[in-house]
Protein backbone atom coordinates (compact mmCIF):
# COMPACT_ATOMS: atom_id res chain seq x y z
CA UNK A 1 0.00 0.00 0.00
CA UNK A 2 1.20 3.35 -0.77
CA UNK A 3 2.94 5.50 1.86
CA UNK A 4 -0.17 8.04 1.77
CA UNK A 5 -2.00 4.68 3.24
CA UNK A 6 -5.40 5.60 5.66
CA UNK A 7 -4.61 2.79 7.77
CA UNK A 8 -1.56 2.62 9.74
CA UNK A 9 -1.14 -0.78 11.85
CA UNK A 10 -1.42 1.48 14.97
CA UNK A 11 -4.96 3.17 13.66
CA UNK A 12 -6.24 -0.68 13.08
CA UNK A 13 -4.70 -1.75 16.50
CA UNK A 14 -6.55 0.98 18.34
CA UNK A 15 -9.61 0.69 16.32
CA UNK A 16 -9.86 -3.07 17.61
CA UNK A 17 -8.10 -2.08 21.33
CA UNK A 18 -9.57 1.16 21.78
CA UNK A 19 -7.60 2.68 25.09
CA UNK A 20 -10.56 4.28 27.54
CA UNK A 21 -13.22 2.25 26.44
CA UNK A 22 -15.83 2.70 29.20
CA UNK A 23 -18.64 4.75 30.80
CA UNK A 24 -17.27 6.93 33.02
CA UNK A 25 -20.41 7.06 36.06
CA UNK A 26 -21.88 9.84 37.36
CA UNK A 27 -19.55 12.12 34.84
CA UNK A 28 -19.46 15.58 35.19
CA UNK A 29 -20.11 16.38 31.37
CA UNK A 30 -21.29 13.97 28.24
CA UNK A 31 -21.44 14.31 25.20
CA UNK A 32 -22.93 12.44 22.20
CA UNK A 33 -21.20 12.90 19.24
CA UNK A 34 -22.90 11.51 15.92
CA UNK A 35 -21.56 11.96 12.05
CA UNK A 36 -25.80 12.09 10.77
CA UNK A 37 -24.25 11.04 7.29
CA UNK A 38 -22.63 8.20 7.90
CA UNK A 39 -24.23 6.59 11.53
CA UNK A 40 -21.24 7.09 13.39
CA UNK A 41 -21.78 7.62 17.26
CA UNK A 42 -19.40 8.38 20.10
CA UNK A 43 -20.38 9.29 23.22
CA UNK A 44 -17.40 11.19 25.62
CA UNK A 45 -17.08 11.37 29.65
CA UNK A 46 -15.06 13.60 30.98
CA UNK A 47 -14.34 14.76 34.92
CA UNK A 48 -12.53 17.55 35.32
CA UNK A 49 -10.67 18.57 38.63
CA UNK A 50 -10.91 21.87 40.50
CA UNK A 51 -7.91 23.47 38.87
CA UNK A 52 -9.19 22.55 35.25
CA UNK A 53 -7.59 18.76 34.66
CA UNK A 54 -8.90 16.54 32.60
CA UNK A 55 -8.62 13.66 35.07
CA UNK A 56 -11.15 11.06 33.45
CA UNK A 57 -11.89 10.86 29.64
CA UNK A 58 -13.85 7.61 28.46
CA UNK A 59 -15.61 7.07 25.30
CA UNK A 60 -18.18 4.67 23.77
CA UNK A 61 -19.48 4.19 20.75
CA UNK A 62 -19.86 2.48 16.95
CA UNK A 63 -17.83 3.54 14.13
CA UNK A 64 -15.00 2.90 11.19
CA UNK A 65 -12.00 2.00 12.52
CA UNK A 66 -10.36 5.81 12.24
CA UNK A 67 -13.20 6.93 13.96
CA UNK A 68 -12.50 4.43 16.79
CA UNK A 69 -9.18 4.75 16.56
CA UNK A 70 -9.17 8.49 16.82
CA UNK A 71 -11.16 8.69 20.16
CA UNK A 72 -8.95 6.33 21.74
CA UNK A 73 -6.10 8.46 20.90
CA UNK A 74 -8.15 11.32 21.82
CA UNK A 75 -8.91 10.20 25.40
CA UNK A 76 -4.98 9.56 26.18
CA UNK A 77 -3.74 12.62 24.59
CA UNK A 78 -5.80 14.70 26.88
CA UNK A 79 -6.07 12.77 29.81
CA UNK A 80 -3.92 14.79 32.60
CA UNK A 81 -4.06 18.21 30.41
CA UNK A 82 -5.59 21.65 31.23
CA UNK A 83 -8.73 22.74 29.43
CA UNK A 84 -6.70 25.29 27.39
CA UNK A 85 -4.18 22.57 26.12
CA UNK A 86 -6.97 20.15 25.49
CA UNK A 87 -8.22 22.90 23.01
CA UNK A 88 -4.92 23.80 21.81
CA UNK A 89 -4.67 20.18 20.56
CA UNK A 90 -7.87 19.67 19.21
CA UNK A 91 -7.02 23.10 16.91
CA UNK A 92 -3.67 21.34 15.87
CA UNK A 93 -5.54 18.35 15.09
CA UNK A 94 -8.03 19.72 13.30
CA UNK A 95 -5.41 21.37 11.46
CA UNK A 96 -3.47 18.70 10.84
CA UNK A 97 -6.33 16.25 9.59
CA UNK A 98 -7.31 19.07 7.02
CA UNK A 99 -3.57 19.32 5.68
CA UNK A 100 -3.16 22.45 7.42
CA UNK A 101 -0.77 21.79 9.28
CA UNK A 102 2.68 19.81 8.17
CA UNK A 103 4.29 18.03 11.26
CA UNK A 104 7.53 18.19 9.83
CA UNK A 105 7.34 22.22 9.27
CA UNK A 106 5.60 23.71 12.28
CA UNK A 107 5.99 23.07 15.85
CA UNK A 108 3.13 21.18 17.68
CA UNK A 109 2.02 19.33 20.42
CA UNK A 110 0.69 16.37 18.77
CA UNK A 111 2.93 13.58 19.61
CA UNK A 112 1.36 9.89 18.72
CA UNK A 113 -1.43 11.81 16.92
CA UNK A 114 0.61 12.24 14.38
CA UNK A 115 -0.30 8.92 13.41
CA UNK A 116 -3.53 10.42 11.75
CA UNK A 117 -1.65 12.54 9.21
CA UNK A 118 -2.78 10.61 6.01
CA UNK A 119 -6.30 11.67 6.84
CA UNK A 120 -5.82 14.85 5.24
CA UNK A 121 -5.45 12.69 1.86
CA UNK A 122 -9.24 11.63 2.45
CA UNK A 123 -10.95 14.62 2.73
CA UNK A 124 -14.43 12.78 3.26
CA UNK A 125 -12.94 10.77 6.41
CA UNK A 126 -11.76 14.17 8.05
CA UNK A 127 -15.56 14.07 10.18
CA UNK A 128 -14.30 10.18 11.49
CA UNK A 129 -10.85 11.76 13.03
CA UNK A 130 -12.34 14.83 14.22
CA UNK A 131 -16.09 13.47 15.78
CA UNK A 132 -14.88 12.18 19.26
CA UNK A 133 -12.91 15.82 19.31
CA UNK A 134 -15.89 17.56 18.76
CA UNK A 135 -17.63 15.40 21.23
CA UNK A 136 -14.85 16.21 23.86
CA UNK A 137 -15.31 19.59 23.26
CA UNK A 138 -18.77 20.28 22.93
CA UNK A 139 -18.72 18.03 26.63
CA UNK A 140 -16.59 20.62 27.84
CA UNK A 141 -18.74 23.32 27.00
CA UNK A 142 -21.75 21.40 28.74
CA UNK A 143 -23.54 20.31 25.67
CA UNK A 144 -24.66 17.09 25.43
CA UNK A 145 -24.75 16.44 21.82
CA UNK A 146 -22.11 17.37 18.95
CA UNK A 147 -22.58 16.95 15.34
CA UNK A 148 -20.42 17.00 12.35
CA UNK A 149 -22.54 18.17 9.97
CA UNK B 1 -26.65 6.57 -31.98
CA UNK B 2 -23.10 4.72 -31.39
CA UNK B 3 -25.32 2.60 -29.00
CA UNK B 4 -24.25 -1.09 -29.64
CA UNK B 5 -27.47 -2.68 -29.76
CA UNK B 6 -27.42 -6.11 -29.20
CA UNK B 7 -30.91 -8.67 -29.84
CA UNK B 8 -29.52 -9.67 -26.75
CA UNK B 9 -29.83 -12.92 -24.68
CA UNK B 10 -28.07 -13.11 -21.41
CA UNK B 11 -25.77 -15.21 -23.27
CA UNK B 12 -25.09 -12.68 -26.06
CA UNK B 13 -25.07 -9.86 -24.30
CA UNK B 14 -21.98 -7.80 -24.93
CA UNK B 15 -21.74 -5.93 -21.78
CA UNK B 16 -17.77 -5.31 -22.67
CA UNK B 17 -19.28 -3.77 -25.80
CA UNK B 18 -21.45 -1.27 -24.39
CA UNK B 19 -18.93 -0.13 -21.98
CA UNK B 20 -17.33 1.76 -24.71
CA UNK B 21 -20.27 3.99 -25.05
CA UNK B 22 -19.20 5.20 -21.45
CA UNK B 23 -16.58 7.73 -21.27
CA UNK B 24 -15.96 7.35 -17.35
CA UNK B 25 -16.05 3.84 -17.24
CA UNK B 26 -12.58 4.60 -19.67
CA UNK B 27 -11.00 6.43 -16.96
CA UNK B 28 -8.36 5.07 -13.76
CA UNK B 29 -8.81 5.56 -10.19
CA UNK B 30 -6.20 4.98 -7.85
CA UNK B 31 -3.89 3.94 -10.60
CA UNK B 32 -6.32 1.02 -11.17
CA UNK B 33 -9.20 0.60 -13.78
CA UNK B 34 -12.41 1.89 -12.45
CA UNK B 35 -14.67 -0.62 -11.46
CA UNK B 36 -18.05 1.47 -10.79
CA UNK B 37 -20.35 -0.74 -8.45
CA UNK B 38 -22.19 2.55 -7.38
CA UNK B 39 -25.09 2.38 -9.58
CA UNK B 40 -27.88 2.22 -7.35
CA UNK B 41 -26.98 5.81 -6.06
CA UNK B 42 -25.95 7.40 -9.60
CA UNK B 43 -25.53 5.42 -13.35
CA UNK B 44 -22.88 6.91 -15.76
CA UNK B 45 -23.47 8.55 -19.02
CA UNK B 46 -23.73 7.32 -22.17
CA UNK B 47 -21.65 9.95 -24.80
CA UNK B 48 -24.75 9.86 -26.81
CA UNK B 49 -26.52 12.00 -23.49
CA UNK B 50 -23.50 13.91 -23.10
CA UNK B 51 -23.19 15.18 -26.87
CA UNK B 52 -26.90 15.32 -27.11
CA UNK B 53 -26.65 18.07 -24.32
CA UNK B 54 -23.83 19.70 -25.77
CA UNK B 55 -25.66 19.87 -28.81
CA UNK B 56 -28.12 21.33 -27.29
CA UNK B 57 -26.56 23.94 -25.76
CA UNK B 58 -23.95 24.89 -28.54
CA UNK B 59 -26.44 25.00 -31.53
CA UNK B 60 -30.00 24.60 -30.39
CA UNK B 61 -30.59 26.53 -27.33
CA UNK B 62 -33.45 28.06 -26.27
CA UNK B 63 -36.56 28.20 -23.60
CA UNK B 64 -39.59 26.22 -24.34
CA UNK B 65 -43.27 26.89 -24.87
CA UNK B 66 -42.98 30.66 -24.38
CA UNK B 67 -41.46 31.89 -27.91
CA UNK B 68 -42.22 31.62 -31.12
CA UNK B 69 -39.03 31.66 -32.96
CA UNK B 70 -37.43 28.86 -34.59
CA UNK B 71 -35.33 27.87 -31.50
CA UNK B 72 -37.59 27.73 -29.34
CA UNK B 73 -40.27 25.67 -31.39
CA UNK B 74 -37.43 23.44 -31.70
CA UNK B 75 -36.52 23.20 -28.43
CA UNK B 76 -40.32 22.69 -27.19
CA UNK B 77 -40.63 19.74 -29.97
CA UNK B 78 -37.03 18.02 -28.60
CA UNK B 79 -38.33 18.85 -25.28
CA UNK B 80 -41.79 17.23 -25.58
CA UNK B 81 -40.32 13.90 -27.25
CA UNK B 82 -39.08 12.81 -24.14
CA UNK B 83 -42.41 12.96 -22.77
CA UNK B 84 -43.60 10.47 -25.83
CA UNK B 85 -40.58 8.38 -24.85
CA UNK B 86 -41.01 7.94 -21.24
CA UNK B 87 -44.54 7.57 -22.20
CA UNK B 88 -43.39 4.25 -24.55
CA UNK B 89 -40.88 3.32 -21.82
CA UNK B 90 -43.38 2.50 -18.82
CA UNK B 91 -46.62 1.74 -21.23
CA UNK B 92 -48.41 5.06 -19.89
CA UNK B 93 -51.81 5.25 -22.05
CA UNK B 94 -51.14 9.12 -22.68
CA UNK B 95 -47.88 11.27 -22.91
CA UNK B 96 -49.87 14.29 -21.04
CA UNK B 97 -49.56 11.75 -17.88
CA UNK B 98 -45.42 12.34 -17.59
CA UNK B 99 -44.74 15.38 -15.60
CA UNK B 100 -41.19 16.25 -15.59
CA UNK B 101 -39.48 17.08 -11.92
CA UNK B 102 -36.26 17.34 -10.81
CA UNK B 103 -36.34 13.82 -9.47
CA UNK B 104 -37.66 10.93 -7.48
CA UNK B 105 -37.87 13.22 -4.45
CA UNK B 106 -39.53 15.88 -6.21
CA UNK B 107 -41.85 13.83 -7.61
CA UNK B 108 -42.87 12.03 -4.51
CA UNK B 109 -43.09 15.39 -2.89
CA UNK B 110 -45.07 16.67 -5.22
CA UNK B 111 -47.76 13.77 -4.87
CA UNK B 112 -47.42 14.49 -1.09
CA UNK B 113 -48.46 18.10 -1.46
CA UNK B 114 -51.25 17.80 -4.77
CA UNK B 115 -52.88 14.95 -3.72
CA UNK B 116 -51.84 14.78 0.23
CA UNK B 117 -52.94 17.81 1.20
CA UNK B 118 -56.20 18.01 -0.71
CA UNK B 119 -57.12 14.33 0.03
CA UNK B 120 -55.66 13.15 3.57
CA UNK B 121 -57.07 14.70 6.48
CA UNK B 122 -56.95 14.04 10.42
CA UNK B 123 -57.31 10.69 11.36
CA UNK B 124 -56.73 9.05 7.97
CA UNK B 125 -53.47 7.03 7.37
CA UNK B 126 -51.10 6.22 4.72
CA UNK B 127 -48.97 3.33 4.61
CA UNK B 128 -45.37 2.72 3.76
CA UNK B 129 -43.01 -0.28 3.86
CA UNK B 130 -40.17 -0.66 6.26
CA UNK B 131 -37.53 -0.51 3.65
CA UNK B 132 -38.10 2.82 2.02
CA UNK B 133 -35.35 5.34 1.56
CA UNK B 134 -35.96 8.90 3.45
CA UNK B 135 -37.23 10.07 0.36
CA UNK B 136 -40.27 8.06 0.50
CA UNK B 137 -40.95 8.22 4.02
CA UNK B 138 -40.09 12.07 5.30
CA UNK B 139 -42.40 13.45 2.86
CA UNK B 140 -45.35 11.55 4.28
CA UNK B 141 -44.18 12.30 8.08
CA UNK B 142 -44.62 15.66 7.31
CA UNK B 143 -48.07 15.50 5.52
CA UNK B 144 -48.80 13.55 8.43
CA UNK B 145 -47.85 16.08 10.60
CA UNK B 146 -49.46 18.65 8.96
CA UNK B 147 -52.99 17.10 8.71
CA UNK B 148 -53.15 14.95 12.04
CA UNK B 149 -52.98 11.89 9.62
CA UNK B 150 -50.60 9.29 10.68
CA UNK B 151 -47.96 6.85 8.94
CA UNK B 152 -48.94 3.05 9.00
CA UNK B 153 -45.90 0.84 8.27
CA UNK B 154 -45.50 -2.51 6.27
CA UNK B 155 -43.26 -4.90 8.36
CA UNK B 156 -40.30 -7.21 6.50
CA UNK B 157 -38.80 -10.29 7.51
CA UNK B 158 -35.58 -11.13 8.22
CA UNK B 159 -34.67 -12.09 4.43
CA UNK B 160 -35.79 -8.62 3.67
CA UNK B 161 -39.20 -9.41 2.17
CA UNK B 162 -42.19 -7.68 3.08
CA UNK B 163 -45.06 -9.42 5.61
CA UNK B 164 -48.36 -8.78 3.44
CA UNK B 165 -50.18 -10.53 5.83
CA UNK B 166 -49.33 -7.54 7.82
CA UNK B 167 -50.13 -5.28 5.24
CA UNK B 168 -53.49 -6.16 4.63
CA UNK B 169 -54.48 -5.59 8.15
CA UNK B 170 -53.36 -1.87 8.19
CA UNK B 171 -55.49 -1.52 5.08
CA UNK B 172 -58.29 0.24 6.49
CA UNK B 173 -61.56 2.68 5.69
CA UNK B 174 -58.64 5.26 7.21
CA UNK B 175 -56.25 4.28 4.62
CA UNK B 176 -56.08 7.46 1.85
CA UNK B 177 -53.15 6.19 0.09
CA UNK B 178 -49.98 3.82 0.02
CA UNK B 179 -46.39 4.61 -1.19
CA UNK B 180 -43.72 1.76 -1.73
CA UNK B 181 -40.66 1.45 -3.22
CA UNK B 182 -40.85 -1.18 -6.27
CA UNK B 183 -37.01 -2.57 -5.18
CA UNK B 184 -35.50 -1.39 -2.09
CA UNK B 185 -32.17 0.68 -2.71
CA UNK B 186 -30.82 -0.87 0.73
CA UNK B 187 -31.93 -4.61 0.19
CA UNK B 188 -32.09 -5.26 -3.04
CA UNK B 189 -35.46 -6.77 -2.72
CA UNK B 190 -38.24 -6.48 -5.92
CA UNK B 191 -41.31 -5.70 -3.85
CA UNK B 192 -44.41 -7.66 -4.69
CA UNK B 193 -46.09 -4.25 -6.05
CA UNK B 194 -48.31 -5.82 -8.29
CA UNK B 195 -50.12 -7.61 -5.07
CA UNK B 196 -49.93 -4.30 -3.16
CA UNK B 197 -51.68 -2.36 -5.58
CA UNK B 198 -54.52 -5.08 -5.83
CA UNK B 199 -54.98 -5.11 -2.35
CA UNK B 200 -54.59 -1.40 -1.82
CA UNK B 201 -57.55 -0.91 -4.85
CA UNK B 202 -59.40 -3.58 -3.49
CA UNK B 203 -60.63 -1.05 -0.33
CA UNK B 204 -60.28 1.62 -3.03
CA UNK B 205 -56.49 2.97 -2.16
CA UNK B 206 -54.64 4.63 -4.34
CA UNK B 207 -50.98 3.41 -4.80
CA UNK B 208 -47.62 5.28 -5.51
CA UNK B 209 -44.70 3.30 -6.83
CA UNK B 210 -40.99 4.85 -5.92
CA UNK B 211 -39.44 3.20 -8.98
CA UNK B 212 -35.87 4.70 -8.92
CA UNK B 213 -33.87 1.27 -8.93
CA UNK B 214 -36.06 0.16 -10.72
CA UNK B 215 -37.01 1.82 -14.09
CA UNK B 216 -33.40 1.84 -15.04
CA UNK B 217 -33.09 -1.82 -14.68
CA UNK B 218 -36.23 -3.87 -15.59
CA UNK B 219 -39.40 -3.63 -18.19
CA UNK B 220 -42.13 -1.05 -16.42
CA UNK B 221 -45.41 -1.14 -17.32
CA UNK B 222 -47.62 1.27 -15.35
CA UNK B 223 -50.96 0.00 -17.10
CA UNK B 224 -50.20 -4.07 -16.10
CA UNK B 225 -49.12 -2.95 -12.67
CA UNK B 226 -52.27 -0.45 -12.37
CA UNK B 227 -50.18 1.89 -10.22
CA UNK B 228 -51.82 5.48 -9.50
CA UNK B 229 -48.27 7.12 -9.69
CA UNK B 230 -45.12 5.96 -10.15
CA UNK B 231 -42.13 8.06 -9.48
CA UNK B 232 -38.20 8.13 -10.93
CA UNK B 233 -34.73 9.84 -11.51
CA UNK B 234 -33.21 10.50 -14.92
CA UNK B 235 -29.57 10.23 -13.36
CA UNK B 236 -29.91 7.02 -12.01
CA UNK B 237 -31.21 5.90 -15.59
CA UNK B 238 -28.24 6.91 -17.59
CA UNK B 239 -29.39 10.53 -18.05
CA UNK B 240 -28.00 13.37 -16.69
CA UNK B 241 -28.83 15.04 -12.89
CA UNK B 242 -32.10 17.41 -12.00
CA UNK B 243 -34.42 15.41 -14.13
CA UNK B 244 -37.24 12.63 -12.63
CA UNK B 245 -40.45 11.68 -13.84
CA UNK B 246 -43.84 11.28 -12.45
CA UNK B 247 -46.49 9.38 -14.48
CA UNK B 248 -49.61 9.69 -12.72
CA UNK B 249 -53.47 8.46 -13.82
CA UNK B 250 -55.21 10.95 -15.44
CA UNK B 251 -58.02 11.43 -13.18
CA UNK B 252 -55.74 12.11 -9.75
CA UNK B 253 -53.56 14.17 -11.70
CA UNK B 254 -56.39 16.72 -13.35
CA UNK B 255 -57.78 16.64 -9.39
CA UNK B 256 -54.72 17.49 -7.61
CA UNK B 257 -53.70 20.55 -6.78
CA UNK B 258 -50.69 22.35 -8.55
CA UNK B 259 -46.93 21.87 -6.75
CA UNK B 260 -45.52 25.24 -7.50
CA UNK B 261 -46.75 28.54 -8.97
CA UNK B 262 -45.62 30.32 -11.21
CA UNK B 263 -45.09 31.00 -15.10
CA UNK B 264 -45.81 28.20 -17.85
CA UNK B 265 -48.51 26.44 -15.69
CA UNK B 266 -51.15 28.83 -15.94
CA UNK B 267 -54.45 29.35 -18.27
CA UNK B 268 -54.82 33.15 -17.22
CA UNK B 269 -53.78 35.11 -14.93
CA UNK B 270 -55.69 37.91 -12.61
CA UNK B 271 -54.64 39.53 -9.74
CA UNK B 272 -58.31 38.23 -8.17
CA UNK B 273 -58.03 34.22 -9.65
CA UNK B 274 -55.24 32.25 -11.48
CA UNK B 275 -56.74 29.01 -13.49
CA UNK B 276 -54.53 26.41 -14.22
CA UNK B 277 -53.52 24.80 -17.24
CA UNK B 278 -53.65 21.71 -18.09
CA UNK B 279 -51.88 18.64 -17.32
CA UNK B 280 -49.08 18.26 -17.71
CA UNK B 281 -48.08 21.73 -17.30
CA UNK B 282 -50.28 22.61 -14.29
CA UNK B 283 -47.37 20.94 -12.74
CA UNK B 284 -44.60 22.30 -14.29
CA UNK B 285 -44.09 25.94 -12.93
CA UNK B 286 -41.32 28.17 -14.23
CA UNK B 287 -38.32 27.15 -16.59
CA UNK B 288 -37.61 23.42 -16.52
CA UNK B 289 -34.61 21.33 -17.09
CA UNK B 290 -34.71 21.86 -21.10
CA UNK B 291 -31.61 20.14 -21.23
CA UNK B 292 -31.28 17.91 -19.00
CA UNK B 293 -35.20 16.67 -20.10
CA UNK B 294 -33.62 16.56 -23.63
CA UNK B 295 -30.78 14.41 -22.42
CA UNK B 296 -32.93 12.06 -20.81
CA UNK B 297 -34.77 11.35 -23.67
CA UNK B 298 -31.39 10.26 -25.64
CA UNK B 299 -30.66 8.22 -22.65
CA UNK B 300 -34.35 6.51 -22.64
CA UNK B 301 -33.72 5.62 -26.53
CA UNK B 302 -30.31 4.39 -25.60
CA UNK B 303 -31.67 2.08 -22.70
CA UNK B 304 -34.31 0.89 -25.49
CA UNK B 305 -31.65 -0.12 -28.09
CA UNK B 306 -29.73 -2.14 -25.46
CA UNK B 307 -33.52 -3.71 -24.29
CA UNK B 308 -34.83 -3.40 -20.95
CA UNK B 309 -35.58 -7.20 -21.00
CA UNK B 310 -31.86 -7.84 -21.95
CA UNK B 311 -30.27 -5.86 -19.15
CA UNK B 312 -32.70 -7.68 -16.01
CA UNK B 313 -31.45 -10.88 -17.65
CA UNK B 314 -28.01 -10.23 -17.61
CA UNK B 315 -27.82 -8.34 -14.43
CA UNK B 316 -28.94 -11.40 -12.44
CA UNK B 317 -26.67 -13.07 -14.13
CA UNK B 318 -24.27 -10.38 -12.34
CA UNK B 319 -26.27 -10.78 -9.07
CA UNK B 320 -25.96 -14.60 -8.49
CA UNK B 321 -22.12 -14.06 -9.54
CA UNK B 322 -21.59 -11.81 -7.01
CA UNK B 323 -23.68 -13.33 -4.41
CA UNK B 324 -21.87 -16.32 -5.31
CA UNK B 325 -18.42 -14.51 -5.18
CA UNK B 326 -19.22 -12.80 -1.31
CA UNK B 327 -20.61 -15.57 0.56
CA UNK B 328 -16.97 -17.48 -0.34
CA UNK B 329 -15.46 -14.80 1.78
CA UNK B 330 -15.18 -15.95 5.56
CA UNK B 331 -16.71 -12.96 7.39
CA UNK B 332 -18.95 -11.67 4.80
CA UNK B 333 -22.54 -11.68 5.39
CA UNK B 334 -25.01 -9.92 2.90
CA UNK B 335 -27.99 -8.26 4.62
CA UNK B 336 -31.16 -9.29 2.37
CA UNK B 337 -31.70 -12.60 0.84
CA UNK B 338 -35.18 -12.23 -0.52
CA UNK B 339 -35.85 -14.40 -3.27
CA UNK B 340 -36.57 -11.78 -5.88
CA UNK B 341 -33.97 -9.54 -5.69
CA UNK B 342 -32.59 -6.58 -8.15
CA UNK B 343 -28.93 -6.28 -8.62
CA UNK B 344 -28.15 -5.04 -5.54
CA UNK B 345 -26.46 -6.53 -2.56
CA UNK B 346 -26.26 -4.92 1.09
CA UNK B 347 -23.05 -6.67 2.97
CA UNK B 348 -20.77 -6.27 5.86
CA UNK B 349 -17.88 -8.08 7.02
CA UNK B 350 -16.75 -9.12 10.25
CA UNK B 351 -14.61 -6.76 12.21
CA UNK B 352 -14.22 -4.26 9.28
CA UNK B 353 -16.54 -1.02 9.17
CA UNK B 354 -18.42 -1.04 6.04
CA UNK B 355 -16.36 3.07 5.77
CA UNK B 356 -13.26 1.31 5.80
CA UNK B 357 -14.62 -1.50 3.28
CA UNK B 358 -15.44 1.28 1.28
CA UNK B 359 -12.00 3.23 1.74
CA UNK B 360 -10.01 0.48 1.07
CA UNK B 361 -11.83 -0.97 -2.30
CA UNK B 362 -11.47 2.60 -3.36
CA UNK B 363 -7.87 2.22 -3.48
CA UNK B 364 -8.01 -0.42 -5.83
CA UNK B 365 -10.13 1.36 -8.31
CA UNK B 366 -13.81 0.22 -6.63
CA UNK B 367 -16.27 2.46 -5.94
CA UNK B 368 -19.26 1.45 -3.51
CA UNK B 369 -21.41 3.03 -1.86
CA UNK B 370 -20.98 2.60 2.39
CA UNK B 371 -23.47 3.71 4.93
CA UNK B 372 -26.84 4.09 5.66
CA UNK B 373 -28.08 4.60 2.09
CA UNK B 374 -31.07 6.84 3.15
CA UNK B 375 -32.71 4.09 4.64
CA UNK B 376 -31.43 4.17 8.28
CA UNK B 377 -34.82 2.25 9.65
CA UNK B 378 -33.97 -0.79 7.39
CA UNK B 379 -30.22 -0.54 8.77
CA UNK B 380 -32.11 -0.12 12.22
CA UNK B 381 -34.12 -3.20 11.23
CA UNK B 382 -31.06 -5.46 10.90
CA UNK B 383 -29.20 -4.28 13.34
CA UNK B 384 -26.59 -2.89 11.94
CA UNK B 385 -24.94 0.92 11.60
CA UNK B 386 -24.24 0.68 7.93
CA UNK B 387 -23.71 -1.46 5.61
CA UNK B 388 -21.35 -1.61 2.15
CA UNK B 389 -23.37 -1.97 -0.67
CA UNK B 390 -22.32 -2.69 -4.49
CA UNK B 391 -25.10 -2.28 -7.13
CA UNK B 392 -24.35 -3.30 -10.86
CA UNK B 393 -25.29 -2.07 -14.00
CA UNK B 394 -25.71 -3.76 -17.77
CA UNK B 395 -22.00 -2.40 -18.09
CA UNK B 396 -20.61 -4.17 -14.97
CA UNK B 397 -18.32 -7.25 -16.13
CA UNK B 398 -17.57 -10.86 -14.52
CA UNK B 399 -14.15 -9.29 -14.28
CA UNK B 400 -15.25 -6.70 -12.19
CA UNK B 401 -16.78 -9.06 -9.71
CA UNK B 402 -13.77 -10.84 -9.47
CA UNK B 403 -11.32 -7.92 -8.77
CA UNK B 404 -14.06 -7.01 -6.40
CA UNK B 405 -14.10 -10.45 -4.17
CA UNK B 406 -10.39 -9.89 -4.57
CA UNK B 407 -10.03 -6.62 -3.13
CA UNK B 408 -12.21 -6.99 0.20
CA UNK B 409 -9.92 -10.31 0.67
CA UNK B 410 -6.79 -7.76 0.88
CA UNK B 411 -9.38 -5.52 2.98
CA UNK B 412 -9.52 -8.37 5.24
CA UNK B 413 -6.03 -8.83 5.09
CA UNK B 414 -5.65 -5.39 5.66
CA UNK B 415 -7.77 -5.65 8.79
CA UNK B 416 -5.78 -9.03 10.48
CA UNK B 417 -3.31 -7.79 12.70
Amino acid sequence: MSNKSLYGEQIIYLSKHPKNFRVIENAQYICEGANPLCGDRVTVYVNVSDDDTLEDVAFQGTGCAICMASASMMTTSVKGKKRAEAEQLFEEFHRLVKGELDPAREPHHLGKLTMFENVSHYPVRVKCASLPWHALRNALENKHSASTE
Amino acid sequence: MTAHAVLATPSTFDAAALRADFPTLQRTINGHPLVYLDNAATSQKPRVVIDRMNRFYTEEYSTVRRSIHLLSAKATQAYEQTRHLVAQLINAPEARQIIFTKGTTEGINLVAHGYGRKFVGKGDEIIISATEHHANIVPWQMLCEEKGAHLRVIPVDDRGELILEAYEKLLTDRTKLVAVGHISNALGTIHPVEEIIRLAHAQGVPVLVDGAQAAPHMPVDVQALDCDFYVFSGHKTYGPTGVGILYGKTAWLEQMNPFLGGGDMIETVTFEKTTYAPIPHKFEAGTPAIAEVIGLGTAIEYLRQVGLEAIAAYEHQLLEQATERLLAIPGVRIIGTASRKAAIISFVVDGIHPHDIGTLLDQEGIAIRAGHHCAQPVMARYGVPATARVSFAFYNLPSEIEALGAAIEKAIAVFAL
